[in-house]
């Protein structure tokens, strides 16, 4: 609007919800508190400080010796494995599943082409897979990648394929809900431009769609890789391989400082994840 | 020879919401019209309809003596292609380079292949580097669109048109967004376009000076019909005040969001 002459005009009928929500907010929050037992004060005291203490000093110096550093190469290249393969088939769940999932696409057809007016079968139809579509990215994640990883350890055996699998399906649900935000926000106007000139749907797809949506579309994908890293080290403590096993082990044995040290690794990698995935955000 | 024929056209978004309400109009070919009209006339519908995105929900329409309501896909990319359109808002895809909004002119001839390949390295630099000298802009052929202005994109999406070699082209408010002067030269560079290759030219103006200066045939909308259609010096003050009146004066009418009726359709 280039003159809001009466910036407040057109909210004249104002609506209780904000307040609702907020008194509602509020009153969530001094709940939580009371039940989760927030006491932060535990923390310093003797036994909590102690058992800290032991920790954090059992901890250093990181275990360095070459024959352990030389035993970790295994476990990080599999952790790096899993974080891939398992970014590799969330998108492939995420992408499809997500494109069901815009209104836009699934209503309307994918370049809006759908007629539906007069049409209610259709309509419904199309508003069926719609939900459908939604309703599986949600299941997808809202199990936790943890249970997912325990199931598919009992399905497919120990090792890093469970692990795979889980990241796989959990992140497939982020990530495609995810897409169909960004699938949501693509300008059409450009599309019926490009359309304007007798252009097919491959053209318009390719002019008009995917530059609009590549660059928001890579940079989440490569967050949610860097999660992956992350996530599959944890996945390793239910036995699907990668570096939680490590942790495991050592946390077994008591042996803080090979847990230190893992840590590093684990630092080290998503921080090198992250400055890749910058670098290519510059290039996009 | 007619290039377009519109016999009681009608559109309708939704259930009831009557966007054109039974238009006939003829244009010759070779001939540069302009629509004016308040907001809301059905103007951009009725564009729409002309260039083939929209459907008319009934009425008849021809182009070039073909009648083309019924058209589907490869027959129906083949008549679109031989209308070129600018669009109010540009309709340029922002994170492409120029050189390829340029080129999606040539879409409707190229193959999917072509097209593509096009993406990695660019066809037919040559005559898009014609087109971009043609309205004064040729080194932007390389930049990224979203960081030229309102005005240089407006250029770009008129290279896109002549790129495309169309026999018609529809400017839907091509100025109103870009500043009065600038406005005067891009209509003096559509209707130059229209005179040196004799293509037919139809404009929706919000300035009526510019439809009055420019055009030989103005046709006043209102309501989703046509209230005249005269030459320039046959529209009087009076029917001006009539077509605009029960609107908001123009400086107001501005801030309206231009007539949308429903999210394109593309078919």
């Amino acid at each position: 609007m280039k003159n809001p002459a009466h910036p407040y005009s057109s909210n004249a009928q104002k609506s209780a919800f904000p307040y609702l929500f907020g008194l509602f907010f509020l009153l969530a929050l001094v709940d939580s508190w009371r039940r989760v037992g927030v006491d932060l004060f535990i923390l310093f005291e003797r036994q909590g400080r102690d058992n800290l203490t032991k920790f954090v000093t059992g901890m250093f110096p990181p275990e360095h010796s070459a024959q352990f550093l030389s035993l970790m190469i295994r476990p990080t290249l599999e952790t790096i494995q899993i974080s891939v393969m398992g970014t590799l088939i969330a998108i492939a769940i995420g992408f499809p599943i997500g494109i069901l999932a815009t209104r836009n696409f699934s209503v309307g057809g994918i370049l809006n082409e759908a007629d539906t007016t007069g049409a209610p079968t259709r309509f419904a139809l199309r508003l069926a897979i719609y939900y459908c579509a939604r309703g599986a990215l949600s299941l997808f994640r809202s199990i936790p990648e943890f249970v997912w990883a325990f199931m598919f350890v009992r399905a497919v055996g120990l090792g890093p394929f469970p692990g795979v699998l889980a990241i796989g399906v959990a992140y497939g649900g982020m990530l495609g809900k995810v897409y169909s935000e960004i699938f949501e926000a693509v300008n059409p106007r450009p599309l019926e431009a490009i359309q304007s000139t007798g252009a097919n749907k491959l053209q318009i797809f390719f002019y008009g769609w995917l530059p609009q949506v590549l660059p928001n579309f890579v940079s989440y994908t490569l967050y949610r890789w860097e999660c992956a890293v992350r996530t599959s080290a944890i996945l390793g403590l239910v036995g699907a391989g990668g570096l939680g096993q490590q942790i495991e082990i050592s946390m077994r044995m008591f042996n803080f400082n090979e847990i230190l040290t893992i840590l590093i690794i684990l630092f080290l990698m998503v921080a090198a994840v992250d400055y890749l995935s910058a670098r290519v955000r510059e290039i996009l | 020879m007619e290039q377009y024929r519109l016999e009681q056209v009608v559109k309708i978004f939704g259930r009831r919401q009557i966007a054109l309400g039974g238009i006939d109009l003829a244009v010759r070919r070779g001939e540069k019209v302009a629509l004016i009209g308040p907001s809301g006339a059905g103007k951009t519908t009725l564009f729409r309809l002309l260039n083939l995105t929209l459907r008319p929900s009934s009425g008849k329409l021809w182009i070039d003596g073909h009648e083309v309501v019924n058209l589907h896909g490869k027959k129906l990319r083949e008549a679109r292609r031989k209308i070129g359109t600018v669009y109010q808002q540009h309709n340029l895809v922002p994170r492409l380079k120029v050189i390829h909004n340029v080129l999606c002119g040539r879409l409707g001839e190229w193959s999917t292949a072509r097209s593509l390949l096009s993406l990695a390295r660019p066809g037919e630099v040559e005559a898009a580097y014609q087109a971009l000298k043609q309205v004064g802009i040729a080194e932007k052929m390389f930049s990224r669109t979203d960081e030229l202005s309102g005005g240089q994109q407006q250029r770009v999406a008129i290279s896109r048109v002549l790129l495309q070699a169309p026999e018609v082209i529809l400017a839907d408010e091509p100025v109103s967004s870009v500043d009065p002067t600038l406005a005067s030269s891009i209509v003096r560079l559509l209707t130059e376009i229209s005179q040196n290759t004799r293509k037919t030219l139809l404009v929706n103006l919000h300035s009526v000076d510019l439809a009055l200066e420019f055009f030989p045939r103005i046709v006043g909308m209102k309501n989703g019909t046509t209230m005249f259609d005269l030459a320039p010096d046959k529209v009087t003050d009076d029917l001006l005040e009539d077509l605009y009146s029960g609107h908001l004066p123009q400086i107001e009418r501005d801030e309206i969001t231009d007539e949308e009726p429903g999210p394109p359709i593309l078919q």
